[in-house]
C-alpha cells in the first residue's frame, strides 16, 4: 500500500516538475501556483498527502523513506553487489546536502573527503569569513560617529585585538565543520577519509588502496582560489582568501587584485580594521557581475566614503612579495592593449580573482572526461558529460567543480537534485531561482536576472518588462537603525507579473532576499504575493512595497474562494 | 526621463515621493553676465541637488555642443554626493559650449555649460565660453596654479578629448615630473583631494617614505597655519588657527561627555584640603632616574598611589549615596589634555607597579589617547584622579570631583620659595602646592589631612618611590 501510493505520487510529480523548472516561459502549471496560496496555510499539514505537493510533511518522512528504499530494491536496477548506494566525493557544503537528502531518500551513503570536512565553505569560505564580517560591521558602527550621534549613543576609542577576531573566525569555523560531521554521523553516513579517484563506472578508490563500489557517484570536489600566472603568492604577504581569513595580519595598505563579492568582503574587513584599501580590477567598472544600478549605489556607499581607492580597466601582470625591506609590487598592464601603466607598492596584496574547480587527480581520464578550463562538464540534470559528448551514466557533478553557479548553496541545491534523480524522480534545478548575496555593510542580494539581462532576454522573445525600485528611506525599521541607505529593485513582465529578477542593497539584504527567491522558485506572480501581509514594521516591509508598487495587468490568478475566519 | 537617469533615487515607486525632497529637475538660470556679455547666452550652473552637496561630478552628458535644446530636456547627468540627477533645461536654446567635460567636477553655483539662443551666438557662446572661464578664476594665468576652479579650467580646454570617467581618479597618482612616481595611500589620496593639498610638495612619513593620511592633515594645517600667519588683520591675532570666531560649534562626543560628568559633580557635596609640600628630594631623585624613562607624571602617581594605600577611605567612593565601596585596587587616573577634549587615562594598580613599568604604560597610554584608540576600561577605571597644571607655571588650582570616585588632586608647579625653616634660618626650598577636592559624604577634612600629610612625607623622602 506504501509503496503504491509512493509510486502514484512519483509518477504524477515528474510532470510538475517539468513545469517548475520551465516556469519561466508562459506556460504554468496552476498546481504550483496553491503552494503558498493562502489555501494551504489554511488546510495545514493534514491536506498534505491528498494534495499534489512534492514536499513531505514531517510526519510521514519515515514512512515515505522505508518505500523509496523498497522501491529501489523492487525494481532490480541496483544489483546488491555495490558498497553504497551513493557515493559523494567531497564532503563541501554540497557533498553534505546531497547526502542529508540521500539518507532521507533512504540510500545508503558515504562522503569522501581528502582534507577537512566542510570544505571551503566552512573552512575557508563563507563561514569564518562572516566572522570577520560580523567583527567589522561591529568595529564600522562604533566608527561613525555621526550615526552614533543620531541616535544617542556615546562610545569612545573602539579598539580590537587581531588575534581575538582571528579566533572568532576559526573558532567558527570549527564549530560549523563539528556541526556539519556530526550531523552526518547521526543519520549513518559513512564519512571514508583520503582522496577520491574515479577507476572506472560505480568504483571509487579512496586514499591509496581502499576500493570502493556504489552505484552512483556525485563528484562534489568544489574549488580553489584562482591565482593568476604572474603573482608569486607567498601566503604572507601575498595572500589568497584561505590566508586572509586567518587574519594574521592587518597591513596598513593592501591592494585586492578583483572586486567582486569576495574582493568587496574583504576591502569591508580591512578598512573596519584599519587598512586602506586599493582595487585593481581588470574589467572597465568595479563590481562586475551585479546589476549596474546596484553596482553604482553600492560603490557610491561601500567604496567612495572609504579609505578605498581603485584602477580599472587593468590586469595586475605581475605580483612580488614583499621581501628585504621591499614592499610588494604590484605591476598593472592596461587590460585591452596590454601596456604597463603604472607599479603599486603596497603592504599586501589579497588575490581575489575568482575560484578554480579542483579536479585534478579525480581519475576522470578513466571515464573519458575531459575538462574545460578545469571544470567538468555536465548538462542541465548535473549528469557528467564525456569527451564524444556523451552521458556518462551514473556519475554526476555538482557544485564549483562543474561552474554553473559557484555559490554553496547551489551546490547543496544541486546535490538534492541530483538525489531526486537517482530515487527515481525527474528534477531540474532552476539556477535563476537561486540568491546570491555579499555581506558588506550594508549587504547586497540578488535572484535572478540583472536589468540588462532582463532586457536582452525580453528584447530576444519579444516581452516587454517594467523595473519598480523601493528605497530604504520610507522603510520604518531601516530609519529606527538609522540605516535609510539602501534600495530594492523589481525587474518584471507587466503582462503576466512574472518576477525576472530582485537586487537589493541594504541593510539585512542577504536576508531578504528569500522571499523573492521562493516567489521565483515557486512561480509566484507579483499579482498573488502583493496580498500576502507582511509584519509591521520589519524590513520585510522593503519588498511588500517593492511589489505592490509594480504595475501588472493581470489578475490574481488564484483568488481565495473560501475565506477563512479567525 | 526615468530610464536616462540610471539613478537609484528616481521617484518611480511611490515610496519615493515621501523621501528625499531633491526635485530631479534643474537649476539653469539665466543671469546677466559682465556687460560685454548678452543675456541671451545663458549660463549652465552646477545645481545644488542636496543640502549637502557642495561640488558635483558630471557624469554625462546627455547632449552634446550644438544641440538644439527645449525647456525641460535632460542636458547632464550630475553626481552629488548622495545619488545621480539628471538636470534639465528651463529654457529653449543651443548647447554651445561644455565648460566642464565628463568626470570632471564642478562646485555648486560655478558654470558647468552655454545656453545660445539661437545657431548664430554659438560661435560667440564659444568664445565667451573661453575667455570667461579663464577670467572667471581671479588670478589670471590659468595653467599652473591647482586650486579648484582652474581646474574646470583646464578641463574646459581640452574639452575635445574626451577623457575616460576614470581618469579623473587616475591621474592624482600617475607618475609626475621626471618619471618620479608619488606613492600615497589610497586614503592620503582621497584626503590630498578634499584639503586641496598637492601630494607632489609633501614628504611622506609612511613606510618607505610613502605618503600617508596624517602627513596630508599635516601639510595642510601647516597651510592654514602660514595662511594665517600671511593674512592682514585680527585673523592673525586669533588665538588658534582654523577657529573661526563668531561660530556655534556643536559638542563633539567628548565634549558632550565631559560636559556631562562636570553637571552631575554638582550633586555630590565636596570640599577642599591644599597642602604645600617640599620637592627638594623628588626633583633630585627625578633628574637622576629621567634618563631611563621615568616621568614625572608616573613619580606623583606613584606617590599618590602608595599614600592611598595607607588611606583605603580617601580611595573610597560613594555612588548611590547609602554606601561606599573601599575600592579593592588603587587605579590613578590622570587628566590629559587632549585637542578638543579632555581625558584620564588610567594607571592602574599603581600602589604595586614599579615605577619603571608604570612610567612605560603612561607612554603607552598618552599615545594611545591622542590616537583615539583607549579603551574604557583605560579610561573610566580611576579610583582617584590626579590633575597637573604645574608645567604651565599654575601654582595652584581647584579641581571638579569626576563623579564615581571619591577624590582628586590638583597638582601646581614646584617653585623655588623662600621659606622660614625650624632652626630659626631662612632658606630656599623648591615647593609645590597640592589641592584635594573630595566627597565629604564617605572622606571627611581629618581623613584627608592625614592622607596629605602622609602623601608629603611619601614626596619629601622619596626613596620608596623606586623600588
Amino acid at each position: 500500500m506504501q509503496a503504491s501510493l509512493s509510486l502514484s505520487v512519483a509518477s504524477h510529480a515528474s510532470p510538475a516538475a517539468l513545469a517548475r523548472s520551465n516556469h519561466s516561459s508562459a506556460s504554468f502549471a496552476p498546481v504550483n501556483l496553491r503552494f503558498c496560496g493562502l489555501r494551504r496555510e489554511a488546510f495545514g499539514f493534514s491536506d498534505l498527502k491528498q494534495s499534489e505537493s512534492r514536499r513531505v510533511c514531517p510526519s510521514s518522512a519515515r514512512r515515505w523513506k522505508a518505500a523509496v528504499s523498497a522501491l529501489a530494491s523492487d525494481n532490480g536496477s541496483a544489483p546488491k553487489s555495490f558498497d553504497y548506494d551513493l557515493l559523494i566525493i567531497g564532503a563541501g557544503v554540497g557533498g553534505h546536502g546531497a547526502a542529508l537528502h540521500a539518507v532521507e531518500k533512504g540510500l545508503k551513503t558515504a562522503i569522501v573527503e581528502g582534507d577537512v570536512v566542510g570544505g571551503t565553505c566552512v573552512n575557508r569560505g563563507c563561514v569564518p569569513s562572516k566572522a570577520l564580517l560580523a567583527v567589522s560591521g561591529r568595529m564600522r558602527e562604533f566608527q561613525t560617529e555621526h550615526h552614533l550621534k543620531a541616535l544617542g549613543l556615546q562610545v569612545s576609542a573602539a579598539g580590537y585585538d587581531r588575534q581575538g577576531v582571528a579566533d572568532h573566525a576559526n573558532n567558527l569555523a570549527t564549530k560549523i565543520r563539528n556541526n556539519l560531521t556530526n550531523s552526518m554521523k547521526a543519520l549513518g553516513v559513512d564519512i571514508l577519509t583520503g582522496v577520491g579517484t574515479i577507476l572506472g563506472p560505480h568504483k571509487v578508490k579512496v586514499g591509496s588502496s581502499n576500493v570502493v563500489t556504489a552505484k552512483d557517484v556525485i563528484i562534489a570536489t568544489g574549488s580553489v582560489p584562482f591565482v593568476p600566472k604572474g603573482i608569486e603568492v607567498d601566503g604572507k604577504t601575498v595572500i589568497t582568501s584561505d590566508h586572509a581569513l586567518k587574519l594574521e595580519f592587518v597591513p596598513d595598505w593592501i591592494a585586492i587584485i578583483g572586486s567582486g563579492y569576495i574582493g568587496l568582503e574583504f576591502s569591508d574587513v580591512y578598512t573596519a580594521l584599519g587598512s586602506e584599501v586599493t582595487f585593481v580590477e581588470a574589467l572597465d567598472q568595479l563590481m562586475p557581475g551585479f546589476d549596474p544600478e546596484i553596482g553604482k549605489l553600492a560603490q557610491r556607499v561601500l567604496i567612495n566614503p572609504r579609505k578605498i581607492d581603485y584602477h580599472t580597466g587593468v590586469f595586475a601582470s605581475k605580483i612580488t612579495p614583499a621581501k628585504d625591506g621591499k614592499p610588494v609590487t604590484i605591476e598593472l598592464i592596461d587590460a585591452k592593449t596590454k601596456e604597463p601603466k603604472e607599479t603599486l607598492e603596497v603592504d599586501a596584496a589579497l588575490i581575489a580573482t575568482g575560484r578554480a574547480p579542483f579536479t585534478q587527480g579525480l581519475g576522470l581520464e578513466n571515464i573519458n572526461v575531459a575538462t574545460q578550463r578545469g571544470f567538468i562538464p555536465v548538462d542541465e540534470r548535473m549528469r557528467v558529460i564525456d569527451a564524444n559528448g556523451k552521458l556518462v551514466p551514473h556519475i554526476y557533478c555538482i557544485g564549483d567543480a562543474n561552474g554553473k553557479m559557484m555559490l554553496a548553496h547551489a551546490a547543496s541545491a544541486q546535490g538534492i537534485s541530483v538525489v531526486e534523480q537517482v530515487t527515481g524522480r525527474d528534477h531540474v534545478l532552476n539556477h535563476l531561482s537561486i540568491p546570491a548575496a555579499c555581506f558588506t555593510h550594508p549587504e547586497i542580494s540578488m535572484v535572478g536576472l540583472t536589468e540588462p539581462q532582463a532586457r536582452e532576454k525580453a528584447d530576444k522573445e519579444g516581452f516587454e518588462i517594467s523595473v519598480a525600485k523601493t528605497s530604504f528611506k520610507a522603510n520604518t525599521k531601516a530609519l529606527a537603525e538609522n540605516e535609510g541607505e539602501g534600495l530594492a529593485k523589481l525587474i518584471y513582465r507587466p503582462d503576466n507579473g512574472e518576477i525576472l529578477g530582485v537586487h537589493i542593497f541594504g541593510l539585512h539584504a542577504a536576508d531578504l532576499i528569500h522571499e523573492a527567491s521562493n516567489a521565483i522558485a515557486l512561480g509566484t506572480r507579483i499579482q498573488d504575493i502583493k496580498f500576502a501581509v507582511h509584519a509591521h514594521p520589519t524590513l520585510s516591509e522593503v519588498l511588500d512595497e517593492l511589489f505592490k508598487s509594480a504595475k501588472v495587468k493581470a489578475q490574481v490568478s488564484s483568488p481565495v474562494s473560501e475565506p477563512v475566519a479567525v | 526621463m526615468a530610464h536616462l537617469l540610471n539613478t537609484p533615487f528616481v521617484p518611480s515607486a511611490q515610496t519615493l515621493r515621501r523621501s528625499p525632497n531633491l526635485p530631479p529637475g534643474a537649476r539653469i538660470s539665466g543671469r546677466r553676465g559682465r556687460a560685454s556679455v548678452q543675456a541671451k547666452i545663458r549660463e549652465i550652473f552646477m545645481p545644488a541637488l542636496s543640502s549637502t552637496m557642495t561640488e558635483g561630478k558630471i557624469v554625462s552628458w546627455v547632449k552634446s555642443e550644438g544641440d538644439k535644446l527645449s525647456k525641460g530636456e535632460s542636458v547632464v547627468v550630475v553626481e552629488s554626493d548622495k545619488a545621480d540627477m539628471d538636470v534639465e533645461t528651463f529654457y529653449d536654446g543651443y548647447l554651445a559650449a561644455i565648460m566642464v567635460e565628463e568626470g570632471g567636477v564642478a562646485s555648486v553655483g560655478s558654470a558647468i555649460a552655454l545656453l545660445a539662443e539661437s545657431e548664430a551666438e554659438i560661435a560667440e557662446a564659444k568664445a565667451k565660453a573661453n575667455s570667461s572661464s579663464s577670467s572667471s578664476s581671479s588670478p589670471p594665468p590659468p595653467p599652473n596654479t591647482a586650486a579648484p576652479e582652474p581646474q574646470v579650467v583646464n578641463v574646459a580646454s581640452v574639452a575635445v578629448a574626451k577623457p575616460p570617467p576614470a581618469a579623473a581618479v587616475a591621474s592624482t597618482h600617475q607618475a609626475s615630473d621626471g618619471g618620479k612616481r608619488i606613492v600615497a595611500s589610497p586614503y592620503a589620496k582621497k584626503l590630498a583631494k578634499e584639503l586641496k593639498v598637492d601630494l607632489g610638495r609633501i614628504l611622506g612619513s609612511g613606510p618607505l617614505g610613502r605618503i600617508v593620511a596624517k602627513d596630508v592633515e599635516e601639510a595642510a594645517a601647516a597651510a592654514v597655519e602660514s595662511n594665517v600667519a600671511a593674512g592682514s588683520g585680527p585673523a592673525a591675532s586669533s588665538p588658534s588657527p582654523g577657529i573661526q570666531l563668531g561660530t556655534v560649534v556643536p559638542f563633539t562626543t567628548m565634549q558632550g561627555a565631559v560636559s556631562k560628568n562636570m553637571v552631575e559633580s554638582l550633586s555630590v557635596p565636596t570640599f577642599r584640603v591644599g597642602y604645600t609640600i617640599t620637592t627638594d628630594a623628588l626633583d633630585a631623585l627625578y633628574k637622576k632616574v629621567k634618563s631611563k624613562g621615568v616621568t614625572m607624571t608616573a613619580l606623583l602617581a606613584k606617590a599618590t598611589a602608595l599614600a592611598l594605600a595607607k588611606h583605603p577611605v580617601v580611595n573610597s567612593s560613594c555612588r548611590d549615596g547609602n554606601s561606599f565601596t573601599y575600592n579593592s585596587s588603587i587605579n590613578i587616573a590622570v587628566a590629559v589634555a587632549l585637542d578638543g577634549g579632555l581625558i584620564t587615562p588610567v594607571l592602574p594598580d599603581a600602589d604595586k607597579v614599579d615605577i619603571y613599568s608604570l612610567s612605560r604604560k603612561w607612554k603607552e597610554l598618552v599615545d594611545k589617547a591622542r590616537a583615539k584608540q583607549l579603551q574604557p576600561h583605560e579610561y573610566n577605571t580611576g579610583t582617584f584622579t590626579l590633575s597637573n597644571l604645574g608645567m604651565f607655571g599654575v601654582d595652584r588650582f581647584d579641581a571638579i570631583l569626576p563623579p564615581g570616585t571619591g577624590a582628586i588632586m590638583a597638582v601646581g608647579a614646584s617653585q623655588p620659595s623662600v621659606v622660614a625653616t625650624k632652626d630659626g634660618r631662612i632658606g630656599m626650598q623648591n615647593q609645590m602646592q597640592v589641592n584635594v577636592t573630595a566627597d565629604h559624604r564617605v572622606i571627611y577634612g581629618a581623613d584627608l589631612a592625614s592622607f596629605l600629610q602622609t602623601l608629603a612625607s611619601i614626596i619629601e623622602d622619596p626613596k620608596d618611590l623606586t623600588l
